[in-house]
């Protein structure tokens, strides 16, 4: 994160004094404040790091099942979720299952959590009763730092509040190497003739010429904040589209954390009119818009779905080949037909299986493959 | 008789324009006589040496004033009492401090003004106190000004909260016209920053928290000098608007604006305003959450440019001590604060002195003599003959890092643990009294 504006930029140097948190520490841009195998952001990851997460992906999934089982056999990680989700507890809970984890599922709703516990203690309690990783689900942003922070252990971020989802964006990428059959995809998916995947095949210029169109309410989406920080690092233009309500100009501040892309231009551009940025996308990734969100804007519904649906006749004609993604949940006749969601351009089913996939190399990484 | 000399020191003392080697000496609690090196020499030998402070080396200046703390009794004195909070300002040599009144239950009462000046809270230092503008600091119905006045208040606030309707802030601002005290705002249009954490921009928006515009500030700013405006057209009265803790370009601009069109208007600021941006938020630290919020960069050099050229009246550190429990939560539950009292010298003289090349003249003035001036405390801010002793030693040379866990606050809630700090206190004095030895 070489542009990564930090506290030194405005003339104040770290002092040589250790056991300081702030400002004044002397490291946290790296995450080295957090326990190896950590996932809070995906700024923390390098290039590497991710050539290496979708290499142990791709591994995994070449193992025979029962091989598989005994990676993580007889570790232990816990899924504290303070918020509901399908997808991503499914995804996490199987994925740690395939490889031998035991797992306990803690949700706010059925715990001493309602009794007022803090997030702290609730760490420490699972930490004590041997909790070796912990995945978080939480409404706060940050988080999965504080719980990171208090009790050492590794936390997967699982999505917090606004802030980041990881995991998703790793799952999303492989889906669009895979699809587009880049980064020497062919030795990502199962059962190919070529050895192992070289991570090297993962670099600045894998997504070189691929732009990605996030659309919807990308100011409360942690989706479009993982793969906005994640996909141009990879080479990939990121145009973000959405009215001003729900896309404010700040977004653009997420580029003083990027390198700009190679033509210079900075990496995420944002584009108001979805059918102009429809025309440029090699990727489209479509947002659940969430009606209460539109209420006291200039928005109405009708409006926004005129404006923003992603509909067959739209893509027909504005991107016939792009890959269209959804994180889920969707809705419907919403943001997105059920058209487009079926048809032949959708990866939305891909994505979640992909998440099994990604999520089963994260595990690993986070508590260290037996030798 | 009870006296104290304080030797070999360089004075400074802007009120007076003094600057050069003097020695003080204190007498019965009041500045004695301010004199050359040497003329106090017989003094000197006559009285034991635990009555002199060797200040060789060190500035000598009016002991400082923070016009705008939280002391957290009573109610809360798990984050502080007003025992810790007044022995944390002597260390950070600070003689005389306001409590705001956002205490449990809130300082709306003479009975409860008079319990918390009282002897018994054992202040270090001499202990002064605003209270609420409204009852309960719920913003409707004013306080009984007049009484409260007579029994020491130096100033109405609702800290924390502004003043927001209209009609009532008209009213606070009369009924404090009439006692020539000023009326405290913490300008904050709530119906703007409600869910807000920090402060607005891309920061915010790379954490995914929601941020509180400078538009909030600026807007109760503009709207509390419109009604000076009126009261001064329409009803003859010349209230005074003290601003607090102005941390926006937008909200300087305005003030800045009334000032040259004549009207009462003082504003403070606070340190961590003009040393950090809403970056010290890093991997979402709450002891970088205050409110108001840590700003953007244009908005920092705005406020210390406002500083140099005189907008800003005084530095004030709106000290606010919470439990570590308090603050080891999610970003967005955290309370708002930081404690200040022990890091506001050594901020203002390394941001504003070193880096910025105010006056050391300039930067006493904003945290002594300024202050003493807004609130009209007199014999205070000053070393004139039969002022309160009350003085502040110090090297101003002195390169330090902060370190929290040696704090006198009850709470460690401060971004400035390790940070560098410029000037070290080597002795307070309060009412001739030395309440700190370093």
């Amino acid at each position: 994160m070489s542009s990564r504006p930090k506290v030194e930029a405005l003339g104040y140097k770290s002092g040589p004094i250790s056991e300081t948190k702030g400002p004044y520490a002397t490291t946290n841009a790296a995450g080295s404040a957090y326990a190896p195998g950590s996932l809070l952001t995906v700024e923390h990851l390098s290039v590497a790091d991710v050539a290496e997460i979708l290499a142990s992906a791709t591994r995994l999934e070449r193992m025979a099942a029962a091989e598989r089982a005994r990676v993580l056999v007889d570790r232990t990680v816990a899924l504290l979720f303070y918020e509901s989700s399908t997808r991503t507890r499914t995804s996490f809970e199987l994925a740690a299952k395939s490889l031998g984890v035991t797992t306990t599922l803690v949700s706010d709703k059925s715990s001493s959590i309602e009794k007022g516990e803090s997030l702290k203690d609730t760490g420490l309690t699972l930490r004590a009763l041997g909790a070796e990783a912990i995945i978080l689900r939480h409404p706060a942003s940050g988080a999965p730092f504080l719980l990171a922070r208090v009790t050492g252990l590794p936390v997967l971020n699982a999505g917090d509040g606004m802030h980041q989802h990881p995991s998703q964006a790793l799952l999303d990428l492989r889906t669009i190497l895979i699809r587009l059959g880049l980064g020497g995809a062919a030795s990502h998916v199962s059962d190919t003739r070529h050895g192992a995947p070289s991570s090297a095949a993962i670099n600045e210029k894998t997504l070189a010429g691929v732009t990605v169109v996030i659309a919807g309410d990308i100011r409360h989406s942690r989706v479009a904040r993982s793969n906005a920080m994640l996909l141009p690092r990879l080479g990939a233009r990121v145009v973000l589209c959405g009215p001003p309500e729900l896309l404010p100009e700040e977004a653009l501040g997420l580029n003083a954390y990027l390198d700009a892309n190679a033509s210079g231009s900075p990496a995420i551009e944002i584009e108001r009119d979805f059918d102009v940025a429809l025309r440029s996308a090699t990727v489209v990734m479509m947002l659940r818009i969430q009606k209460e969100r539109l209420e006291g804007t200039a928005l109405d519904l009708a409006e926004y779905v005129e404006r923003y649906q992603l509909h067959g006749a739209r893509l027909v004609a504005l991107a016939p080949r792009a890959l269209v993604m959804h994180p889920g949940p969707i809705i419907r006749g919403l943001e997105i037909t059920g058209e487009v969601a079926d048809g032949p351009q959708s990866a939305i089913e891909e994505q979640v299986a992909q998440g099994l996939a990604v999520r089963r190399a994260v595990l690993v990484r986070a508590l260290g493959e037996r030798a | 008789m009870s006296e104290l000399l304080i030797l070999n020191g360089h004075v400074v003392d802007p009120a007076q324009g003094v600057d050069a080697p003097r020695d003080v000496l204190v007498r019965d609690g009041r500045v004695a006589a301010v004199e050359p090196p040497g003329a106090l020499a017989s003094l000197a030998d006559s009285l034991p040496k635990e009555l002199q402070i060797d200040a060789a080396g060190c500035v000598v200046a009016p002991g400082l004033i923070d016009i705008h703390v939280h002391l957290r009794e009573p109610g809360q004195t798990h984050k502080e009492t007003i025992a810790t909070g007044t022995a944390a300002a002597a260390a950070g040599g600070f003689t005389t401090v306001v409590a705001m009144p956002n205490t449990t239950p809130v300082n709306d009462s003479v009975e409860r003004l008079r319990w918390m000046l009282a002897a018994e809270r054992h202040p270090l230092i001499h202990l002064l106190a605003m209270p609420a503008a409204t009852f309960g600091s719920n913003g409707c119905e004013i306080t009984d000004f007049d009484a409260l006045v007579r029994a020491g208040a130096v100033g109405f606030t609702d800290d924390g909260k502004p003043v927001l309707e209209d009609d009532v802030m008209r009213a606070a601002l009369t009924a404090a016209a009439a006692l020539d005290v000023p009326v405290s705002q913490h300008a904050e249009d709530t119906r703007l920053t409600s869910g807000c954490s920090m402060n607005l921009g891309p920061v915010a928006f790379r954490l995914g928290l929601r941020g509180m515009p400078a538009e909030a500030e600026a807007r109760i700013v503009e709207r509390d000098l419109l009604l000076l405006r009126e009261m001064e057209r329409a009803d003859h009265v010349r209230p005074h608007l003290h601003v607090q803790h102005v941390s926006t370009a937008l909200a300087l601009r305005a003030i800045r604006a009334a000032k040259k069109a004549g009207l009462y208007v003082t504003c403070e600021a606070a340190p961590h305003h003009f040393t950090l941006t809403d970056e010290a938020i890093g991997d979402y630290d709450t002891n970088a959450k205050m409110n108001p919020p840590l700003r953007a960069e244009a908005d920092r050099r705005a406020l210390v440019d406002a500083l140099l050229d005189g907008t800003v009246d005084c530095i004030a550190t709106d000290h606010a001590p919470h439990a570590s429990h308090e603050k080891e939560v999610e970003f967005d539950r955290a309370p708002n604060g930081i404690t200040g009292l022990e890091t506001a010298l050594g901020l203002a003289l390394r941001v504003l002195h070193r880096e910025h090349g105010m006056t050391l003249s300039h930067v006493l003035q904003l945290m002594s003599a300024r202050p003493a001036e807004v609130l009209r405390l007199r014999g205070r801010g000053d070393l004139r003959v039969g002022s309160d002793a009350d003085v502040v030693v110090f090297d101003a040379g002195e390169e330090w890092n902060f370190a929290v866990k040696d704090s006198r606050s009850k709470s460690k809630n401060s971004p400035f643990d390790g940070a560098p700090m410029l000037g070290r206190v080597h002795a307070t004095v309060c009412a001739g009294r030395v309440v700190y030895r370093a």
